[in-house]
């Protein structure tokens, strides 16, 4: 047993359920209590989904704990199949299934007797994965499931698309800024004149997944979700990936390098030195930030990294070596993946900490009072403990992290959004500095003043008390009311009733 | 709709396919409620994920209450559950000091059949901090249940006499005293001859500490002292519940905690209607007063008063249809208030339905709905949403009051929501915050009236029909 009050990575199944609900017409089933489509929420809240997340659950209770649930998945299975027409259907387990023990893979076999749609097990056990790595095993399923069965059907497609073309692997639903990092990607992919061949999981139809195929490469846009896919498909096929995240301009040229590279090889013949320097000195507004005066104020301060893989080592590059801040940790949550984030980043910071303890991490900024964090919500809400300015750059997320303007991470347009991040965060950080060396806005006086005067009117004890139990920040308005009222009726002390009676008359 | 109008109320029960909150949810009211708590939820990663996320930015404020996350050691019983929980539990009185410790069972400990009530005397015994434990899991409850579950666990720790308690509380407020020196004897003699003589009421149900005030307040005014709730701002203030005294709830989701004070507390139930709304908060103290044979005064302006400053909103609502997905219990009060408010309501959704604990208010629903002149909803129980949803596209409702995972899907298809889970956090009972459960009602309203002129209401392309 571990005392826990935050967690970086989600349960299991909740991997499961984000590369479900990416591709297009699948629907996943739970085989879960009731509560646990808490999924359902967080998508339709995060992401601002317009259409009903495509996940229900098969409900444990206690009666199927008595008679076993085989009855009532298969039943709830053909019935999804019936009402909403699913090219698949991803059965998922959760922790509650795992202990249970049932065959689920049994009843996935006798549901698929009866169902139009395909239906799978995900297979993933809960007391050993967390979300990032299931979702990166269940993408890997559903690729090898379709590959193998259109191989079977002898509907595979032979060759390779004409021009150069892609894969992109890893955009997926509840993904920090995936949908416009998404974007980006096409266009740069259409700068180098490169077609997009399949984009999974989201948006992608299981029917397209035959197709993967026939691109020239695969490229896995983040460390965490895609390489299990990437590798099976290296392995089936023979195609080459390119697993380098294009976040920050040096990374991004590290990036289109080597798809030239894989490209090359292939006989596409192309040259995109031209692109990358025309589009790193002129295009980017990056490099020429780098290079600017406020960069330049930029030198040396402290600064302390933390998040999943793929964003802890690009920020702490980008940090490090095209701005010259001084990262002095970086660190990850993804700690079955530790070694690879340890070779990434430990030349570019003092030192490397792989935990998912947030109270360690926590610990850790205090110790070294950086003037900014880059990291998750969790280490904003740290910052704002210690009056520190912190840039969100990786998962776990609130709803402001799904903005609905144009902001990606990665390509070009990436680097010039990650500027703007990183240089808020140092000036506010500089700005609060500077007005409590100098005594504060001379606003606050005005802002903080309550319209009416503390005057003739008494607050007994209890009301006063009561009035405390009021939010703060609607405190004023409260009490403004309440005085306002007492005066019009000339009352000359305020009881707990006189404040209710205000609050009826007013209605507020 | 030319359907034949039945004369009582219809009960359903669907397949359960429903979506609400898991009933460990309760903990984050409650450890707010409960200043001196630890509430301990004993599951694993799922059930943290759901608080971490459910709770928003609570999490960040150093919560009274923590996850005891089981690892697959656990499960397969490699570990002692009794060691473990001893080592957390320690470390949490080392760093908390709480007065108790709570602990919620969840679907795991159902399932490996950890013994938590057997283990807590156990565990109580040697740290020297009372532990409750409440199995507040999903295979058994919705939502607001857990808080039932744990209210039902916290009666059993009323202290069952008057004196031992007083003379215990008198010593603790020594410092209380001296700061009221002033106030001597005969004050508190005639603070209590305000009230007409009846036995002794506990009210139960959490409530925030204002809505508290205000009900007690309200009951003052007729004469009536209320003894103690349950549960009260401290666990060391638990009310004293002796055989023979009366309790009335304040919210239609506590019938184990009913059913509790009853059996094994010997205390009478008053049932009543909820006091939700102005209707019901006067059918509440009516209720309350006719049992201690008390006449009550002044009810008649009170409501009257109340609705006429709520008739503004009403205006909005009235003539307008309102569907309940159900996930809450609210809905059966919320119905009724809203049907005396003049809507129609063709479907109440509710996960349980224990119609002898709310037999005051399924009556008082089928007696507005027969002065109001509307058809008498059905009523749903354990609803199935799909289903749900496609009577709603049948029906057309001015108004769902859902889940927020289907409030923007809704909204997307043109269709108004209001998100069930405020109705649970917003003050919505007494007199005084009628005007309150309206704000919620109407703002879908008033704020697609203020688009209503842009023709932005459908905003999915049309499904194909298959």
């Amino acid at each position: 047993m571990k005392l826990a009050y935050w967690m970086y990575a989600g349960p299991a199944h909740i991997g499961t359920l984000r590369i479900a609900s990416s591709f297009k017409n699948v629907h996943a089933i739970m085989h879960a209590p009731l509560g646990d489509d808490y999924f359902n929420v967080m998508r339709s809240m995060l992401e601002r989904e317009r259409n009903f997340t495509p996940v229900t659950a098969s409900i444990v209770d206690r009666n199927v704990l008595a008679r076993g649930s085989q009855e009532k998945v298969v039943d709830n299975i053909t019935r999804k199949d019936a009402e909403e027409h699913p090219d698949l259907i991803v059965l998922t387990p959760t922790c509650t299934s795992s202990i249970l023990q049932e065959d689920l893979q049994n009843f996935v076999e006798r549901a698929t007797l009866e169902t139009k749609s395909d239906v799978m097990l995900a297979d993933v056990n809960h007391y050993r994965v967390n979300e990032i790595q299931a979702a990166d095993s269940t993408l890997h399923q559903i690729v090898q499931f379709y590959i193998e069965k259109a191989r079977k059907k002898g509907e595979l497609p032979q060759g390779k698309t004409e021009k150069p073309s892609v894969n992109i692997i890893g955009i997926s639903t509840l993904g920090f800024h995936n949908q416009h990092d998404s974007t980006e990607l096409k266009r740069l992919m259409a700068d180098l004149g490169i077609e997009v061949n399949v984009v999974m999981p989201d948006g992608a139809s299981v029917h397209e997944l035959k197709n993967l195929p026939r691109a020239w490469f695969n490229f896995v846009v983040y460390r965490e979700l895609g390489m299990m896919a990437a590798r099976y498909l290296e392995k089936e096929f023979g195609m080459p990936y390119v697993d380098i995240t294009p976040m920050g301009v040096v990374e991004t040229a590290r990036c289109i390098r080597k798809i030239q590279q894989g490209i090359n090889a292939q006989g596409a013949g192309v040259d995109y030195e031209e692109y990358i320097n025309n589009q790193t000195l002129y295009v980017s507004q990056a490099a020429w930030f780098s290079r600017s005066i406020d960069c330049q104020n930029l030198t040396g301060k402290k600064a302390v990294v933390f998040g999943d893989n793929t964003h802890a080592a690009a920020m702490t590059k980008i940090l490090a070596r095209e701005m010259g801040i001084h990262v002095v940790w970086a660190g990850t949550y993804c700690k079955y993946d530790a070694d690879w984030f340890r070779e990434q980043v430990s030349e570019y910071c003092d030192e490397v900490i792989i935990t998912d303890d947030h109270t360690e991490i926590g610990n850790a900024i205090a110790r070294v009072e950086p003037s900014a964090i880059f990291g998750t919500q969790m280490e904003r809400h740290v910052g704002k403990r210690l009056d520190i300015p912190c840039g969100v750059i990786a998962a776990p997320i609130h709803i402001q992290n799904f903005p609905i303007g144009y902001k990606p991470f990665v390509g070009y347009e990436g680097t010039n959004q990650i500027a703007d991040l990183v240089y808020n965060s140092f000036t506010l950080g500089m700005e609060d500095h500077l007005l409590e060396i100098f005594g504060g806005h001379d606003t606050k006086e005005v802002i903080t003043k309550g319209i009416s005067a503390d005057s003739d009117l008494a607050w007994t004890k209890e009301a006063q008390v009561e009035l405390n139990k009021v939010p703060g920040f609607v405190r004023g308005k409260v009490k403004r009311n309440t005085e306002k009222f007492a005066r019009e009726r000339s009352f000359n002390q305020i009881t707990v009733e006189v404040m209710y009676a205000a609050k009826e008359a007013v209605g507020a | 709709m030319t359907v034949a109008q039945p004369d009582a109320l219809t009960f359903e029960c669907e397949t359960g396919n429903y979506h609400t909150f898991c009933p460990i949810s309760c903990v984050a009211w409650l450890y707010q409620k409960i200043e001196d708590s630890f509430f301990l939820v004993i599951g694993t990663k799922t059930c943290g994920y759901f608080l971490q996320n459910a709770m928003g930015v609570m999490i960040f404020a150093e919560p009274r209450y923590a996850m005891a996350e089981l690892e697959e050691g656990d499960i397969s019983a490699q570990l002692n559950d009794y060691d473990e929980l001893k080592r957390l539990c320690l470390q949490i009185k080392r760093d908390r000091n709480p007065s108790v410790i709570v602990w919620i069972g969840t679907c795991t400990t159902e399932i490996i059949k950890m013994d938590l009530e057997g283990l807590a005397p156990k565990l109580e015994s040697e740290i020297g901090i009372p532990i409750v434990v409440a199995r507040a899991n999903g295979l058994d409850y919705a939502f607001t249940q857990g808080e039932d579950t744990v209210l039902a666990a916290m009666a059993a720790r009323c202290p069952d006499k008057v004196s031992t308690v007083e003379a215990e509380k008198n010593e603790r407020n020594a410092i209380q005293k001296l700061l009221n020196f002033g106030k001597k004897k005969e004050d508190v003699a005639t603070e209590e001859s305000e009230y007409a003589d009846h036995p002794p009421l506990v009210l139960f149900g959490s409530l925030p500490d204002p809505v508290v005030t205000q009900l007690t307040l309200e009951l003052k005014k007729q004469g009536i002292k209320v003894s103690g709730w349950l549960p009260a701002k401290r666990f060391t203030e638990l009310p004293v519940l002796e055989e023979g005294y009366y309790v009335a709830g304040v919210n239609p989701f506590l019938s184990r905690t009913a059913t509790t004070l009853m059996r094994r507390r010997k205390c009478k139930l008053i049932g009543a209607p909820f006091p939700i709304g102005p209707d019901g908060s006067r059918a509440w103290i009516e209720k309350i007063c006719s049992v201690f044979g008390i006449t009550p005064k002044g009810l008649d302006e009170r409501e009257a008063q109340i609705w006429e400053s709520l008739e503004d909103y009403i205006k909005l609502i009235r003539g307008k249809s309102v569907f309940f997905m159900g996930d809450n219990l609210l809905e059966v009060s919320l119905a009724r208030f809203l049907v005396r408010c003049g809507m129609t309501v063709p479907e109440i959704g509710i996960p349980y339905m224990d119609k002898r604990y709310q037999a005051a208010e399924l009556t008082f629903l089928e007696k507005t709905c027969h002065e109001m002149g509307v058809p008498l909803p059905r009523i749903v129980e354990k609803p199935d949403n799909y289903n749900q949803i496609q009577r709603i596209y049948d029906l057309k409702p001015d108004l769902v009051i859902t889940g927020m995972a289907h409030a923007n899907p809704l909204e997307a298809r043109g269709i108004n929501t209001k998100w069930s889970v405020e109705f649970t956090f917003a003050q919505i009972h007494g007199f005084t915050n009628a005007r309150d459960i309206l704000e919620l009602v109407t703002r879908p309203l008033r704020r697609n009236n203020n688009l209503k002129d842009l023709g932005w209401d459908k905003l999915v392309k049309e499904e194909a029909k298959i």
